[in-house]
């Protein structure tokens, strides 16, 4: 219910949580974001030191006395620790690889001591997932956490809210702070296990089967892309001009493949054939082809390689989303 | 939504590992030690025995035993206990339970949160320690106990942590705990207690003198070292031999025992002449209700009583080191007898019994015309007979006092008060017998006297017409130098403990020092109570000293030492560079003008599009950007592109 009410009150979450989400750059849990109650143990530690008052009290043990407060000094001696054990933590997010839909994303998490001292047993958990870490931080170092969040739709997703919590030293105060850093993860449609079709597979042989026998006959130059094999840079060409040229050879230019919106079913449905769509591309990828993209309004010029991959599954992932 | 994953920092949800067990269990050991020459031998080696099995069967990764068979072990050892003191409730029992289920509670500890429950056991088991000993000693190997204790509670929140890491924490955390302790100490408004009726045996087994002296009493006494109390004078105390601490006085003697028989309150008047001492003494628990002080008591300490026969009693029975003020007069006139049924008391003999002692006494008697010169002769008869004083007197029989004068003449201070006090009543002399210490050993060091109970001693008085109650030691009589060097002197070396013995100076000049420190120990840490804390109200300068005043004292000064230690937390640990911290300025600057470095952007790229952004200022940012890339990655240190870096960053004026 409390959730609800933050989701749909931005600024009274702003104001309880003391920081407006997302936050960009490097978050550093000052003291005001850290929380700090008893836990259970604590409270049982209360307990026991009251117990001892009372016995003190009643056999006039003065070291019983000076048992007592000495533990309550500790005690409280502990919930400063506890306190300092996350406060002042430099919190930064790295780069998320894509996943496909289906999959979980993978969150990088950077946490910088910024101390001399070491930071013991850190929880961190993300809230939505559930996914969660317990590391140690050593002295002047930072320390990396891995939180695995399933990604369910295609699109952008938000990492949200990550609590990180300690109760370090004695376990008997429970230090917690919540951040949601600006960081986010490609997903792509999640890609239908299928073949190429019929006129796409035989195109895709023909092509292959060509480049294996015509890898000679020269064509024509074109710009660079970073799958093109370093055999084929048109290295005289460089140097005379700066910039980087591949060779083409008659039998590419002639089998590109165009991976076509157009070619699905329309009453398929938007999602179904981004998904299909993107396994094209897996397919035509495996097949080594050389192959483009169209999509009502975009069309991605044909290429190979991992990186025209990702290119070709971000324009599905992003298709139609804002 | 919420997650259905275990919390993994919950107690609950982490097993103890061996490394946390060990150190569990010898936290344990360490508490529990103390108490095993205090507990049956079988239960000490069962509750080690249970800690062992646990961190076997830790060590081996074998299943935990089932809960019957720990209870079974449980219901047996509680029947042992049972058996050895006819009882589990009490004191004794009690203590001896709760190690036992430290033990239990170590066997079924599976998870962080048992073994933390354990943990608390042990401070129990501290505690406990505290009710038959507050030495310094036991307060020194508590504390190691309690570092130990906490370093195994920071094993639990901190699994992957060196130990050394761990002990380094736990010194710093008692460190930081002990100003806070000791303002609780100072300030926690003290209660008198107790708050509910004590067990039976809460006091028993305390040394001391008793309301009865029968043969060899006081001899036991006088093997024991300990201290039966401490008395520190205004100025210079009395010389030894004056030093007669008055205790329980005895008028009832059946041929074997004396005793103090019905006591009567009287009024106290302080003696006329002689010199006055004023003197504290802190008194050791013996539970009873006489408090000793010099000869005769000049003033009383407050809620103090006085008997008929000059003893003072305090309130209550003494149960608590307790501190009192009170003055003497040494050297007195004696005090006459205002009760005369007290005299016909002091006369009164056992029929039948020494026959040759009451011949002796005729045959003094005959020969005087004064209770004076019976005394006096009685006297020369005693130094005559060449009795020796010894810590091993034979066993005397039925009539003791016969055998003690005629046939053994080798005595203790009872054989000799005992005889003297029986031959002046035979006489036809009133007279008493007076227990209580003589002398105490001066500390150079302090200049506090300890009274030992070796310093246990009986002496008589006899009420002469005329003078009153006068004091006669015939101990001294036999063995002057009893009063000049106290016991260790007098009697055979070999009879007494090590370190009381005379011969070895230095360890005797090591006991003082060590006995100066328990002493301050005493009055200012055990003895601490209500009204020393209004005391040191006072002292600082607070008006109002009820407990509403130290409670708002108290937690001021906890306020003000967590705020102390708040700061300690918050300093700053590691400030960045100057030049780190001129390009956060810079980069600062510049996105208030709407040119914002994005995080991936490195310092060249960012200086060149704010360059092309804010062409005002372009050469002063592109000069800042080489600068910076120049110190910060560059291969040499130049403290002048420092200097420089923070004055272009300084000037930077962008429109």
């Amino acid at each position: 219910m409390i959730g609800g009410l933050l989701e749909r009150n931005p600024r009274l979450a702003q104001w309880i949580w003391g920081f407006k989400a997302p936050e960009r750059g490097p978050i550093i849990l000052v003291h005001r974001r850290v929380y700090i109650l008893p836990t259970r143990l604590g409270w049982l530690f209360a307990a026991t030191l009251l117990i001892l008052l009372i016995g003190s009290i009643n056999y006039a043990l003065a070291l019983g006395f000076a048992l007592t407060f000495l533990l309550a000094g500790v005690g409280l001696a502990g919930m400063v620790h506890t306190a300092r054990n996350l406060a002042r933590i430099a919190v930064s997010t790295g780069r998320a690889e894509p996943v496909f839909a289906g999959e979980s994303a993978q969150f990088r998490i950077y946490l910088d001591g910024r101390s001399d001292y070491d930071r013991p047993a850190i929880l961190a958990r993300h809230v939505g997932s559930g996914s969660q870490f317990v590391i140690d931080i050593p002295p002047q170092a930072l320390a990396e956490v891995v939180l695995a969040v399933p990604a369910q739709r295609r699109g952008w997703l938000p990492l949200g809210r990550v609590l990180l919590e300690t109760r370090f030293p004695l376990g008997l105060f429970r230090a917690w702070s919540y951040v949601e850093p600006d960081a986010r993860c490609l997903v792509y449609p999640q890609p239908e296990r299928t073949p190429l079709p019929p006129r796409l597979a035989e195109a895709a042989a023909g092509a292959l089967r060509s480049q294996a026998a015509g890898n000679d006959d020269f064509s024509g130059l074109r710009t660079y892309q970073l799958s093109d094999s370093p055999r084929h840079v048109a290295w005289k060409a460089v140097a005379r001009s700066d910039e980087l040229l591949t060779k083409q050879f008659t039998g590419e230019a002639a089998a590109q493949l165009w991976l076509d919106w157009r070619l699905l079913p329309a009453a398929a449905g938007l999602e179904i054939r981004l998904s299909r769509l993107a396994g094209w591309v897996l397919a035509a990828e495996r097949a080594g082809a050389f192959y483009g993209l169209r999509l009502p309004g975009i069309e991605i010029a044909p290429g190979r390689g991992d990186a025209h991959a990702g290119t070709c599954l971000q324009a599905l992932a992003l298709y139609e989303l804002r | 939504m919420k997650s259905a994953a275990a919390h993994p920092l919950l107690p609950e949800a982490r097993l103890a590992s061996t490394r946390d067990l060990v150190l569990l269990c010898g936290s344990l050991t360490l508490v529990v030690m103390p108490h095993a020459t205090r507990a049956p031998w079988w239960l000490t080696l069962l509750t080690l025995c249970l800690y062992a099995w646990r961190i076997h069967y830790s060590m081996n990764a074998v299943p935990l035993p089932s809960r019957w068979l720990v209870l079974a072990v449980a219901a047996i050892a509680m029947l042992g206990v049972w058996v050895e003191y006819r009882t589990i409730f009490g004191r004794q029992p009690g203590i001896v339970l709760l190690m036992l289920f430290s033990g239990l509670k170590v066997l079924e500890t599976r998870t962080h949160r048992d073994a933390a429950a354990a943990a608390f056991l042990a401070y129990f088991l501290i505690v406990t320690n505290f009710l038959y000993t507050q030495s310094i000693s036991t307060a020194l190997v508590m504390a190691v106990a309690l570092l130990a204790i906490t370093v195994t509670l920071i094993g639990f929140s901190a699994p992957s942590r060196a130990p050394r890491a761990n002990l380094r924490t736990a010194a710093l955390l008692l460190a930081h705990g002990v100003p806070a302790a000791a303002a609780l100490f100072l300030l926690f408004p003290r209660v008198q207690g107790p708050l509910w009726g004590l067990p039976q045996d809460a006091y028993s087994a305390r040394t001391g003198l008793s309301e009865t002296m029968s043969p060899g009493e006081i001899t036991r006494l006088a093997l024991s070292d300990t201290i039966a109390f401490r008395a520190e004078f205004e100025g210079t105390p009395p010389a030894s031999q004056v030093r007669y601490w008055r205790g329980p006085v005895l008028w009832d003697f059946d041929g074997r025992t004396w005793s103090a028989g019905a006591q009567s309150l009287g009024t106290f008047a302080p003696p006329d002449g002689g010199a006055t001492y004023r003197y504290s003494v802190v008194l050791e628990p013996h539970n009873q209700s006489w408090l000793f002080a010099l000869e005769v008591p000049a003033s009383l300490p407050e809620d103090a009583r006085y008997t008929a026969d000059g003893i003072v009693l305090a309130a209550a029975p003494v149960r608590t080191r307790v501190r009192y003020e009170i003055s003497s007069t040494v050297a007195p006139g004696g005090a006459p007898e205002k009760q005369p049924a007290q005299l016909a008391r002091a006369l009164r003999l056992p029929a039948g019994a020494n026959p040759r002692t009451l011949g002796l006494a005729e045959e003094l008697r005959l020969g005087s015309r004064s209770d004076d010169e019976i005394l006096a002769r009685a006297i020369a008869f005693l130094r005559r007979g060449r009795y020796v004083y010894t810590l091993e007197p034979p066993l005397m029989g039925q009539d003791s006092v016969d055998e003690f004068l005629f046939d053994f003449k080798v005595g203790f201070c009872e054989h000799f008060s005992s005889a003297f006090v029986f031959l002046m009543r035979a006489a036809g002399v009133p007279a008493r017998v007076v227990t209580g210490y003589q002398g105490g050993e001066l500390n150079p060091v302090d200049r506090i006297i300890t009274v030992r109970q070796s310093d246990a001693h009986a002496w008589a008085e006899v009420h002469l017409r005329g003078r009153g109650w006068v004091r006669v030691d015939p101990t001294a009589t036999a063995a002057p130098s009893r009063l000049d060097a106290g016991l260790a002197r007098t009697v055979q070396r070999a009879e007494q403990p090590l370190l009381m013995r005379g011969d070895f100076e230095w360890l005797r000049s090591l006991r003082n020092q060590w006995e100066a420190a328990a002493h301050k120990w005493n009055v200012w840490v055990l003895g601490y109570n209500s009204e020393r804390q209004r005391d040191l109200m006072t002292y600082v300068g607070l008006r109002s000293t009820d407990w509403r005043a130290l409670v708002a004292t108290l937690f001021t000064v906890l306020g003000i030492l967590t705020v102390l230690l708040l700061a300690w937390s918050l300093r700053r640990v590691a400030r960045p560079d100057p030049v780190q911290r001129a390009w956060r300025a810079f980069c600062l600057k510049l996105a208030a003008r709407g040119v914002e470095r994005s995080p991936s952007e490195g310092p060249r790229d960012y200086a060149e599009r704010a360059a092309r952004a804010l062409p005002s200022a372009r050469r002063a940012i592109l000069r800042i950007g080489e600068l910076y890339i120049g110190l910060r990655y560059g291969r040499e240190h130049d403290p002048r592109g420092t200097k420089d870096l923070r004055r272009l960053v300084r000037e930077l004026r962008v429109t």
